[in-house]
């Protein structure tokens, strides 16, 4: 499991966390988020930027 | 196909925004980026979160100036000052030198506000506003060990929370007797300010610092109410106030910001404003969410699709790790009372109007969870 952090805000996505109150669940990985997701802090795109692996 | 280039006064966050955005719609026209520094691409909400995580100004650089001018298509003009704006002729100068503009975009930024302070001193306070501040601050406080903060803003609160983190003694100094006094109602403000506490933070609230002197390689501070403090470094967290000066001599509106209608134009044809420099309604909103949705606007009103900005509503993300919180401030001077729920691991303050609409809210520590529930109930006064 992987962490993931917006370049933009510096939101941190844990894979092993997942975000349940958007219903994406623990353990599901970067690449299996689905496109027209947006950064929760900053609203940018997922396809916008590259998350830095951290 | 215009001829001129789309000009983008400034390289942070708005003005790269934009451009990545126009650039997705247009990717032939001629771009120009005009950066008072070296132009390259950072975050910058990560300045205030990054000691704890021990990230060096190279680390911090995303991109330089280089790689964003070949990833955008864009020449990107760096270490260069625009003096003045002629708007009836649509030119610039830069450098001495005039150059042509189609559409001129200002994404200038804001100035931190810098406190009046007496003493041999108050040139020392620093104040982190951009990549090299950081620089320059994390040199100052390389080996050292006692931190004192002007400000319990949101920036103030990031830092104080980053640099506990790292291991530094921090205490903080601000005029009102409550943190976050702007944007939260004063038991959450409490609930923050006892988090931050018990990771040892100590807070002088209800004054002010009056004069900074040089003690050796050590700063003390006089307060108004007549202490005195050492620290090895004083960093200011006052505020920001938008860039205006060269705006206002081409004729531009002002207020407290560059003035803009729904679609970011100024007063002036073919002059737009967007981010921490720019004020709609009324309104200057230094963050993250407004300047991505002023971005997607902006973008298609450039290249020929008019388009005012809509912003939904924009939860605000105050990264203390210490105490998560996220807000929605209601609108200033809206009729309506806050009720608020605190237990021992989060507080959830809801503020609703007389009919019962929800109308902002404040949800700390454990309560987070519940920003994306909260924000979808939102309604309008």
């Amino acid at each position: 499991m992987k962490k993931w952090q917006c370049v933009v805000c510096a939101f941190i996505y844990d894979e092993a966390a997942g975000l349940p109150e958007e219903g994406i669940p623990a353990g599901t990985r970067w690449d299996d988020i689905p496109d027209d997701w947006a950064c929760p802090d900053c609203g940018v795109a997922k396809s916008d930027f590259e998350m830095a692996e951290i | 196909m215009n001829r001129q280039p789309v000009v983008i006064i400034g390289s942070g966050l708005a003005g790269y925004t934009l451009a990545r955005e126009f650039r997705k719609l247009d990717g032939e026209s001629a771009l120009t980026i005009i950066s008072t520094d070296h132009g390259g691409f950072y975050s910058k909400p990560m300045l205030s979160n990054a000691f704890a995580q021990n990230k060096s100004v190279a680390a911090l650089l995303n991109k330089s100036a280089a790689q964003m001018a070949d990833e955008l298509k864009a020449e990107i003009i760096t270490n260069a000052y625009v003096t003045s704006i002629d708007p009836a002729k649509r030119q610039l100068t830069l450098n001495d030198l005039t150059r042509c503009y189609s559409r001129l975009v200002l994404s200038v930024g804001a100035d931190p506000i810098r406190l009046s302070l007496q003493g041999n001193g108050a040139d020392a306070v620093l104040s982190v506003n951009d990549l090299d501040d950081y620089g320059r601050f994390r040199a100052a406080i390389e080996g050292k060990h006692e931190i004192v903060i002007l400000g319990a803003g949101l920036i103030g609160c990031e830092f104080a929370s980053d640099l506990a983190g790292a291991g530094y003694s921090v205490r903080v100094i601000n005029p009102g007797t409550q943190v976050l006094g702007s944007l939260l109602p004063p038991q959450a403000g409490t609930f923050m300010q006892r988090r931050l506490e018990a990771k040892g933070i100590r807070f002088e609230l209800g004054t002010t610092a009056q004069k900074v002197e040089r003690v050796g390689d050590r700063l003390r501070l006089t307060l108004a109410n007549g202490d005195a403090i050492e620290a090895d470094a004083v960093l200011s967290a006052a505020g920001l106030r938008p860039r205006t000066s060269l705006a206002k001599a081409a004729g531009i509106s002002v207020q407290r910001g560059i003035v803009v209608d729904a679609f970011l134009q100024t007063n002036l044809a073919a002059i737009y404003a967007l981010g921490d420099c720019a004020e709609a309604n009324g309104k200057v909103q230094p963050f993250v969410m407004p300047i991505m949705h002023g971005a997607r606007a902006l973008a298609a009103t450039l290249t020929g699709n008019p388009t005012a900005v809509a912003y939904p509503h924009m939860p605000v993300t105050v990264k203390t790790p210490d105490c998560p919180t996220v807000i929605v401030p209601p609108e200033p001077d809206t009729a309506g009372e806050w009720s608020i729920t605190e237990y021992e691991e989060g507080l959830g303050a809801l503020f609703s109007g007389p009919d019962g609409t929800l109308l902002g809210f404040v949800v700390q520590g454990a309560a987070t969870a519940e920003k994306n529930r909260l924000t979808q109930q939102l309604g309008h006064p």
